[in-house]
């Protein structure tokens, strides 16, 4: 058994941290808010480049990983907030052209009763929509939609269709039903790295910030909320790497179950943490000076997308025999 | 990354497994829980069975008499034992996973030699004189003095928690040897022979009812100078040092019964009748147990994390165990809660009620708030992961 990461695990790791640093420091995600709205699409491309988008896709073309790896590329992409449908376009590599080389950037939807609230719709190329049959292409400017004016995450931007056109059924409900798996466990990795750039940033901070003549990390009741923040990020990552393993070994455990408490868990965990990094940073975390409101926002974008806490917490108990 | 065993270690289990489905089946009946020399005599007993079987110490190093088994071996003996309901190490607990490792590590060869062999046999039972009335989390105040008078050590104090301490055979006894030094620096730790004169010994009745610890009064007790382990005033790194052996296995067991009860829960729900259906028709309360079997098995994997890393030798030791400890008792705290909701007043019995194995809830349930405060409460387990893992200041004296 080896469940750590071993050294083509860390490269990768590395390798992906670097990329994130170089295409998206802070300061490039905070002027994309006021630019793109979010999306760049030079940029995208240079995800693309980077084999962000065609992990799974079989060399020479792409890079030929399992999930056991993907997941930690999605655990970096998520720890700096990489705006846009990045698990729709991963998803779609092998089945929309140019989505594996970030040429064409896809969204997805999904078909439900009322209206749907559509996120990049101005950027994206393709919106895949899956209902119970499986997965339709619809061309994103056949979708009437309107702007959502204030969007809670300013780097998602949303838009409202009262309805979403029928498209061109592309993939049936049994590649629907693996994407469910892969998608929800790649959304809870990049919550993983939301809720553990979270602890950094409220660490940093307690470290610095001097209240009461002592810095405030040194008090019990802040140092217990980080150490809180901590145990949170680590236990949902182990689930999230295990999920990935099993996803990929399915000798390995009940993966259906294990994806589900990851999705779960992380997604409590980037929510539950940026939370606490807005109480440790205090009055200035409440203000949008300050980056910590943008990993909770987008901590709540990722809870919408995959599955929902209570179905999930209903499913895995609906496995104990 | 990987959740696969190697050829060897599945081999390993099944030659486990096929000993436990021989042995198991030959124990005598369970002694009552009150009744201590019959538990001594049946926890050895079992002991004994192991050492014959070559399964004693199983995670003891080679040249101290263990197995040797790896970290990945002794997650497969712990896992196997607990599903199959072997005993559990009951009095053995002290000797073979405290007092035991911390004599291979820091004692004289001749103190080897003299315990270490018995431990292993079960021939000789350990118990633990560390925490004080006024040292509980702040351990290292501790205030039981050790005067040198020749070459005996005068002893007089009072230690708590003491659990098997009515029949053990040593102690493994932390002293103040120095009153002057800085309080780390003047301890020193001791063998204890049980059956020394000024010993006296209390029973301390927990909120289960049952009996394991005890307060014990030391009041002039001479200990040989021969029996103290390390250097004198060294005794605080000494009994520090098993904390570096941690392997992540320490709740291994625990975990493999915990989810097991969660299992059983969903069927006392599925049979609990409710509202003219089933308490398992609640929503709420099926999302409740689903959201509790998702963080066990992130504690698994935690684990094989962890484990991982001790093999590797990555990681910093002891530390993923705070981690640990920190969710899992947090986690039986709340999963105890629910098991009684669930009980209704089936939950105000310790006994099984009415065909329902409600008793193992119930006790768990209170056995639960103790491990929130044991080795270490989670309030000092949440100093020790904000200091040493985050790096934050210590808070001033």
């Amino acid at each position: 058994m080896n469940f750590d990461l071993d050294d083509g695990e860390r490269a990768l790791q590395q390798g992906i941290r670097d990329v994130c640093a170089r295409l998206f420091p802070m300061e490039r995600v905070r002027s994309l808010e006021q630019e793109t709205g979010g999306l760049d699409r030079k940029l995208w491309r240079e995800l693309g480049d980077a084999g962000v988008f065609s992990l799974r896709v079989p060399e020479p073309e792409g890079v030929g990983l399992g999930m056991t790896q993907e997941v930690l590329v999605y655990e970096e992409l998520g720890r700096s907030i990489v705006p846009g449908p990045l698990v729709s376009t991963h998803l779609a590599a092998g089945l929309v052209e140019g989505a594996a080389s970030g040429e064409r950037i896809v969204g997805m939807a999904e078909r439900g009763r009322g209206p749907a609230i559509l996120g990049h719709l101005d950027a994206i190329d393709v919106l895949l929509v899956i209902d119970a049959d499986g997965i339709s292409s619809v061309e994103p400017s056949a979708v009437r939609a309107t702007p959502v004016a204030r969007p809670l995450d300013p780097l998602t931007p949303m838009h409202l269709a009262s309805e979403l056109p029928a498209g061109e059924r592309v993939a049936g409900p049994d590649v629907l039903e693996r994407w469910r798996l892969d998608g929800a466990a790649l959304i809870a990795a990049m919550s993983v790295g939301i809720a553990s750039a979270c602890v950094e940033q409220a660490v940093a901070y307690a470290k610095e910030r001097k209240q009461f003549g002592r810095v405030i990390g040194s008090f019990q009741a802040v140092k217990h909320i980080c150490a809180d923040m901590l145990v949170r990020a680590e236990l949902a990552r182990a689930s999230v790497y295990a999920a990935g393993v099993m996803l990929d070994d399915p000798s390995a455990g009940d993966a259906a179950r294990q994806v589900a408490g990851a999705r779960l868990l992380a997604v409590e965990a980037a929510v539950a943490n940026g939370k606490a990094n807005i109480q440790v940073h205090g009055g200035m975390g409440y203000t949008w000076e300050v980056d910590a409101h943008l990993f909770l926002k987008r901590a709540m974008v990722l809870q919408t997308r995959f599955g929902r806490a209570d179905s999930l917490a209903g499913a895995i108990a609906q496995t104990l025999t | 990354m990987d959740l696969r065993f190697s050829e060897s270690d599945e081999a390993f289990r099944a030659e486990l497994r096929a000993w436990l489905a021989a042995e198991l089946p030959k124990l005598p009946p369970k002694p009552s829980l009150d009744d201590w020399p019959a538990r001594r005599a049946w926890d050895t007993a079992w002991q004994r069975t192991l050492f014959d079987a070559g399964y004693a110490g199983i995670n003891w190093s080679k040249d101290v008499g263990g197995r040797g088994a790896s970290p990945t071996e002794h997650l497969i003996f712990l896992e196997e034992t607990e599903r199959a309901g072997a005993p559990y190490v009951g009095v053995n607990f002290v000797g073979l996973l405290h007092a035991g490792p911390t004599l291979a590590a820091e004692a004289s060869p001749e103190q080897k030699q003299a315990h270490l062999p018995r431990i292993l046999r079960g021939d000789e039972v350990w118990c633990q004189g560390f925490s004080e009335p006024g040292a509980g989390s702040d351990l290292a105040a501790l205030s039981t003095r050790a005067v040198r008078d020749g070459d005996h050590y005068v002893v007089t104090g009072q230690k708590i928690w003491t659990s098997f301490a009515q029949v053990a055979d040593y102690c493994e006894l932390l002293v103040r040897t120095d009153p002057d030094a800085p309080k780390h620096r003047g301890i020193s730790w001791l063998i204890m022979p049980m059956d020394s004169p000024g010993i006296e010994i209390q029973p301390l009745r927990t909120i289960v009812g049952s009996t394991e610890f005890s307060q014990m009064f030391l009041d002039g007790v001479r200990i040989p100078v021969e029996n103290r382990v390390g250097a004198e005033n060294d005794g605080w790194r000494v009994a520090m040092v098993t904390f570096s052996f941690e392997r992540g296995t320490a709740f291994v067991g625990e975990l493999v019964r915990t989810r097991a009860l969660v299992e059983d829960l969903a069927k006392i729900a599925r049979s609990s009748a409710r509202n003219g259906g089933t308490a398992w028709d609640d929503d709420g309360l099926r999302r409740e147990l689903g959201h509790m079997a998702a963080e066990l098995d992130a504690l698994w994997a935690l684990t094989c994390r962890n484990i991982t890393q001790a093999e590797r030798g990555t990681g910093v030791p002891g530390l993923g165990g705070s981690v640990f400890k920190l969710a899992y008792t947090e986690l039986r705290s709340r999963l105890g809660d629910l098991a009684m909701k669930l009980l209704d007043r089936a939950a105000l019995s310790l006994d099984d009620i009415d065909g329902i194995e409600s008793g193992i809830h119930v006790e768990r349930w209170m056995n639960a708030m103790s491990l929130t405060i044991a080795a270490g409460t989670s309030q000092i387990q949440r100093n020790i992961v904000g200091e040493r893992m985050l790096g934050l200041p210590k808070e001033p004296a």
